[in-house]
């Protein structure tokens, strides 16, 4: 038995590895029975060696799959080995990874075996298991399958924590090419459901303490970049109306791992888009976390992302007649587009500016990253670093001062100026 | 002239020392745990020990000037037992006494800074252990877990395993500083093994469940399945999960 059930935890594995998200926050499920586990964390347990946190027990139901789309591992015409857990497996794992401490909890995704509503149900019925007879109030992270009825949306919400389809391209042309049989109406259908179900859901707990929560941690999705021509453009203006559209908590940016030789995708010695990749997900935090619209960020004459620098840092030099700002007078939202000042710096910078005016060192002690900001503020110091500059200069100081990973090429070149 | 005062060590007894240095107008001080003090000190040291009322007047004055945050982080800042902690804590608490409006985020000042840095090193530690602790089950339905966390971190995890443990029994250890917590279904207690016969006894496989090693195993297969080789990042994992950790983890085993 044991042999076989390591098996599967391999192969099952290997096949959920390429689905981003690993996120346990966001819930506030309690330990009110006296059972097990909570799910108001987000703890990562462990980190892989491509540097990955893993907070859940991430896994397929199945690698077994009724469609082929081009870009996924598990498609039917991929001569893999395939595996299926049982309901009670998967049950038997959580729990004792659980108790071990080894995770927050279960994400639990699967290929489409039979139709939709079919794989749902099971998927269902692992969270039910748990929550019902197990009295387990960790973390669970459910896939919508797409094209799964309102019924089965219904119930996976009043026992998920999360729920997530995968909308794989950024955009309905992309997935045509790449997953001819897969339709976006589909993906949109259960989303459009659990934003309804959770709209209504938390109108009734405001109303009535002791109505049942429904999906408390909301819903996420995740798209495939770099396996079609999107820009960036496109991809975070995808985001952005995800964002709006469904209420989701977070969009995720996936870049495509080579896996076959199918010619409508790169090829095999192409390499993982790691870089964009970083710079989709500093976009989306500038307009989650920094008040950014999209818009600023990328337009028709910026259609795609700088690779060299941050998008915070491409703006700022792109709007120069906004800078300088006086770090000791500039209203928080501003300060929170200075290049080099994060979140936490710029509440920092905020609350100390009542006792003292600050100086460089002491933003140098607060922790921001001068060899950015300094050229874009001006503090209580005689010392001044913005000069007038132009934009290719100051971008130019920045790169040389730099031992970002993502410049070593460009050394030598700017050398020469 | 600086008085040497040596303190027993423990919470209350830093904050007993913090009244006697206002009840007694001493100035410049030094103030050393017991077990750190040098022989060869000038004068005469003054010795003090826990006074539970004394400290509480402390807490209070705290608690006046303090938010519940502040009060935790220099808490936090006594767990480092980092050397020297305790002159940055009276500077702190002087400082929070000498002015009129809270100083909790007057970040110019050094000591204000310096406490809000190490207190977040110390949370950051808490996190860790949060993260960290890997529980093995034992022939008597025991979860027990070994840490050797960098800074006292026993008491800011306590409820947190409290909380999401609630139906298991489970023991965590700290084997730098040689004491535990133990979980016994109802509360939590501190306890102390007989060190080199009941430790040795933890190393030994026999005293887990059969399937105890199949779950270590399936784990370790987990860890290394999820990875996508094409992405390694060794600086980054390095970063998350720093080597000196890795013995206590079971997916580095």
């Amino acid at each position: 038995m044991s042999d076989r059930i390591l098996e599967k935890v391999q192969i099952l594995a290997d096949a959920a590895k390429y689905d981003v998200s690993c996120s346990s926050s966001g819930s506030k499920r309690q330990n009110h029975n006296k059972g097990l586990g909570n799910a108001s964390d987000g703890i990562c347990h462990t980190y892989t060696e491509d540097g990955r946190c893993v907070s859940l027990l991430k896994i397929l139901l199945t690698n077994f799959c009724i469609y082929d789309c081009a870009y996924c591992v598990t498609r039917k015409s991929n001569d893999i080995k395939r595996a299926a857990f049982t309901v009670q497996e998967v049950v038997d794992l959580t729990i004792n990874f659980y108790r071990r401490n080894y995770i927050e909890g279960l994400f639990l995704s699967s290929g489409i075996f039979k139709n939709a509503d079919y794989t749902m149900e099971r998927l269902v019925s692992v969270a039910k298991k748990l929550r019902l007879e197990h009295k387990f109030n960790g973390y669970i992270h459910l896939k919508s399958i797409p094209g799964a009825s309102d019924e089965l949306m219904h119930e996976a919400g009043l026992y998920a924590d999360r729920l997530s389809v995968n909308i794989e391209m950024p955009t309905e042309k992309g997935l045509k090419l790449l997953a001819p049989d897969k339709d976006r109406k589909d993906m949109i259908q259960p989303m459009n459901y659990l934003k309804e179900a959770i709209i209504l859901h938390t109108d009734e707990k405001r109303l009535l303490k002791t109505s049942p929560i429904f999906a408390p941690a909301g819903q996420t999705t995740q798209m495939i970049i770099g396996a079609t021509q999107e820009t960036d453009k496109e991809i975070m203006y995808a985001a952005d109306r995800f964002y709006k559209g469904f209420n989701l908590k977070r969009v995720y940016y996936s870049g495509y791992v080579p896996i076959s030789n199918d010619k409508r995708l790169p090829g095999l010695d192409t390499g993982v888009p790691m870089v964009r990749e970083n710079r989709l997900y500093q976009t989306d935090w500038l307009m989650r976390f920094y008040g950014f619209k999209v818009q600023e960020i990328l337009n028709d004459f910026n259609p795609h992302l700088d690779l060299d620098i941050d998008p915070k840092l491409s703006w700022a030099l792109r709007n120069l007649s906004l800078f300088p700002l006086d770090i000791n007078k500039a209203d928080l939202q501003l300060i929170l587009r200075v290049p080099g000042i994060g979140v936490q710096s710029a509440q920092k910078i905020v609350a100390a500016r009542k006792f003292h005016k600050l100086n460089w060192d002491h933003l140098t002690k607060i922790g921001i990253a001068l060899n950015k900001a300094k050229y874009f503020i001006v503090c209580n110091s005689r010392e001044i670093f913005q000069k007038d500059f132009s934009a290719t200069k100051i971008k130019q100081f920045i790169l040389s001062g730099s031992s970002s990973k993502y410049i070593k090429h460009n050394t030598e070149q700017l050398a020469l100026f | 002239m600086i008085t040497t005062i040596i303190y027993e060590g423990s919470w209350l007894s830093f904050l007993t020392v913090v009244f006697e240095i206002y009840e007694r107008k001493l100035g410049a001080v030094n103030i050393l745990k017991n077990n750190k003090a040098q022989i060869n000190i000038f004068g005469v040291p003054l010795l003090i020990g826990a006074d539970p009322p004394k400290a509480k007047r402390v807490i209070q004055g705290l608690k006046a000037k303090l938010t519940t945050e502040g009060l935790k982080n220099l808490f936090s800042c006594f767990l480092s037992e980092i050397e020297g902690i305790e002159n940055d804590m009276l500077s702190f608490i002087r400082l929070v006494f000498e002015n009129e409006k809270s100083v909790e985020t007057a970040y110019g000042y050094p000591e204000v800074l310096r406490l809000s840095k190490i207190g977040r090193m110390v949370y950051r530690e808490k996190h860790r252990m949060e993260a960290f602790v890997r529980f093995q089950l034992t022939q008597d339905d025991i979860y027990y877990s070994s840490i050797e966390p960098d800074f006292n971190v026993i008491p800011l995890i306590t409820n947190h395993f409290k909380k999401r443990y609630a139906d298991q029994k489970w023991i965590i250890y700290d084997l730098k500083r040689e004491y535990g917590i133990y979980y016994d279904l109802v509360e939590v207690n501190e306890i102390y093994f007989d060190f080199k016969n009941d430790y040795q006894s933890v190393k030994d496989e026999k005293i887990f469940k059969d399937d105890e090693i199949l779950y270590q195993v399936l784990w370790q297969d987990y860890f290394k399945h999820i990875n996508i080789a094409s992405r390694k990042n060794t600086k980054l994992h390095l970063k998350h999960v720093p080597k000196r950790y890795w013995k206590n983890l079971v997916e580095k085993f």
